[in-house]
């Protein structure tokens, strides 16, 4: 019984680092097609959908020719390949540049909306605030972080994105109000994570300079900051690799359409929404380019949070 | 002057507080005006092809639950692995694993499991759908077991050992119980995470519109209909939609206070 316990639960923690292997080789495997057809320029290509003819027979051209404009048009639409239109002599391209970009930028927005409101409620919850009100108003943030995702996306859509657009015009489904709406929802987790930073600050440390007559302002400045800026740092990297893999939130904002945004206030698509609007109706080529994004997404997230983990969380607990 | 500073970025900083919990409050206002409004006791009573919800409610908690019972023990096993026979690098390496993975895109959990159980079985089903959300809930789970455990004292431990108890033996009857509370307060919040998620569900369990206890075929899911029902031009479906995201948070919230309040009183 002892030894056969201990068999199961080596066998069960090893299921940890066989998942995150599995995921890794089976998205490798699935955009191996794509991967072999776009290379690594993928990156910085930023057509999407989109058919070029690779040799045309002259007897083909007059068939051709409308389904290819068609499908220029057509290509801000989900990735349908359609099994009749790619013949030997047309080929379908895909960039994954317009998705990756859209991810960064609006984890970028989040991030720059969501950092400093953070700071202020961390701080108020780790020096300001009476022990009860802390408490509670910590309760009440926590629960703001458990609120589902696509709760945040249909309330971000139909509240929060008509007056944002009132303010700042244009579009109410844009680069912009996906990425506040995200930044609302990597508030609680920054805040949280910071003040728990904050909270390791020994109390000698903050008395000794009270006693030297600082202000409540100096001692979180010159004292508090300094000492759990490693802990901030990881923190807001945390807060970060989860922005760039949230789905639900963005979907409803973003637009979902594959072009390069002109201003911040114009629509464009991230990885995830990509993933979850198009998975569906993808196959062949279209499908294997939705897994070469979400292999690009899961290193790009994996490195993210694994970084913060190790450079400036060591021994942390979140 | 200095007074002055001090006030004034104390001021910002409550003005943050306030801001946080403005949008908390707006959040879930929003949700209960625009919920009850939709709201009607024959939503339990119908499915989503009648206009009700009965069928999506029972189908996401049914892809929960199952997901739990995947996913609590093995990561409970796990948990205790790291924290009790674990020695060494090993150990570590699944600890910081699991730490990366509770961040991990959940989109992308979606993919895998589409690729190494839908695609082979034909379809999607329930039980892939479950099978995804449990991928996502282990790592959580092994985390509280983890840092449950390493707040029990080792003297109790060794109090076990010395009265000639086999380590099986103290892990389950002395160290399992004294974190007994703390454990499950992490599960019900693992939990609570889980069954609000939507991403992971879109292409394992898709949803649908009709009762189903068949968890081999596509299965009705309560937050996948929300997103589908939130884009239609129907005012009708996204009042439906409303309705559907109150419940959902509703249910998301009493869980998690739930287990809040657990540990408040034993702890």
């Amino acid at each position: 019984m002892e030894k056969l316990f201990q068999k199961i639960s080596l066998a069960s923690a090893s299921l940890v680092l066989v998942i995150l292997l599995g995921i890794f080789i089976t998205l490798f495997n699935a955009s191996k097609p794509a991967i072999d057809e776009f290379g690594f320029n993928f990156i910085t290509d930023s057509t999407w959908n989109k058919e070029i003819i690779i040799d045309t027979p002259v007897t083909k051209v007059n068939e051709k020719i409308p389904v290819i404009n068609e499908d220029i048009i057509m290509s801000n639409s989900p990735v349908i390949v359609d099994e009749d239109a790619v013949d030997s002599n047309t080929k379908t391209i895909f960039g994954g540049f317009i998705p990756i970009v859209g991810t960064l930028l609006s984890t970028l927005i989040a991030l720059v909306f969501a950092l400093p409101i953070a700071m202020g409620i961390a701080v108020f919850l780790a020096e300001i605030a009476p022990k009860h009100i802390s408490h509670t108003v910590g309760i009440a943030i926590e629960l703001l972080a458990a609120i589902p995702s696509i709760i945040f996306g249909m309330w971000g859509l139909y509240y929060f994105a008509p007056i944002v657009a009132g303010l700042v015009g244009g579009y109410q489904v844009s680069l912009l109000t996906a990425g506040l709406v995200l930044g609302v929802m990597i508030l609680p987790f920054m805040a949280a994570v910071t003040r728990d930073s904050m909270n390791t600050t020994p109390d000698v440390l903050k008395e000794s300079a009270y006693a030297l007559g600082a202000t409540k302002f100096e001692v979180i400045k010159d004292i508090i900051f300094p000492y759990s800026k490693v802990g901030i740092i990881g923190s807001i990297i945390l807060a970060l690799g989860r922005a760039l893999g949230e789905t639900m939130a963005v979907a409803f904002l973003i637009g979902s359409i594959f072009s390069l945004p002109s201003s911040i206030n114009s629509p464009t698509i991230s990885i995830p929404v990509a993933m979850a609007n198009n998975f569906g109706e993808a196959n062949g080529i279209g499908e294997s380019t939705l897994f070469y994004l979400a292999l690009i997404l899961f290193v790009i997230s994996f490195t993210v949070i694994s970084f913060a983990k190790f450079f400036f969380l060591k021994g942390h607990k979140s | 002057m200095r007074l002055l500073l001090n006030k004034f970025i104390l001021g910002l900083s409550t003005l943050s507080a306030l801001i946080g919990l403005a949008f908390l409050g707006w959040i879930l206002i929003t949700l209960f005006i625009k919920g009850i409004s939709s709201f009607h006791f024959n939503l339990f009573l119908n499915d989503l092809i009648n206009g009700g919800l009965r069928n999506l409610i029972v189908g996401q908690l049914m892809i929960a639950a199952l997901a739990s019972v995947i996913g609590i023990p093995l990561g409970m096993v796990a948990g205790i692995y790291i924290r009790e026979y674990g020695r060494g690098k090993y150990a570590e390496l699944i600890r910081n694993l699991s730490d990366i993975m509770v961040s991990a895109p959940s989109i992308v959990i979606g993919a895998f499991v589409y690729a190494v159980i839908v695609v082979p079985t034909g379809g999607t089903s329930g039980f892939a759908g479950s099978i995804a959300l449990s991928i996502m809930m282990i790592p959580i789970v092994i985390n509280t077991t983890d840092s449950m455990l390493s707040l029990v004292p080792k003297e109790l431990r060794e109090a076990g050992i010395a009265l000639g108890a086999s380590k099986y033996k103290v892990i389950i009857d002395i160290v399992i119980k004294s974190a007994k509370v703390g454990i499950m307060t992490g599960v019900l919040l693992a939990f609570a995470r889980i069954v609000g998620e939507t991403a992971p569900l879109l292409f394992t369990s898709e949803t649908s519109n009709y009762f189903s206890l068949d968890m081999t075929e596509s299965f009705p899911s309560l937050t996948v209909s929300i997103y589908d029902l939130a884009n239609e031009p129907e005012k009708a479906s996204r009042d439906l939609a409303w309705a559907a995201s109150f419940i959902l948070t509703v249910m998301v919230l009493v869980i998690n206070l739930t287990g809040r309040f657990i540990t408040r009183n034993k702890g």
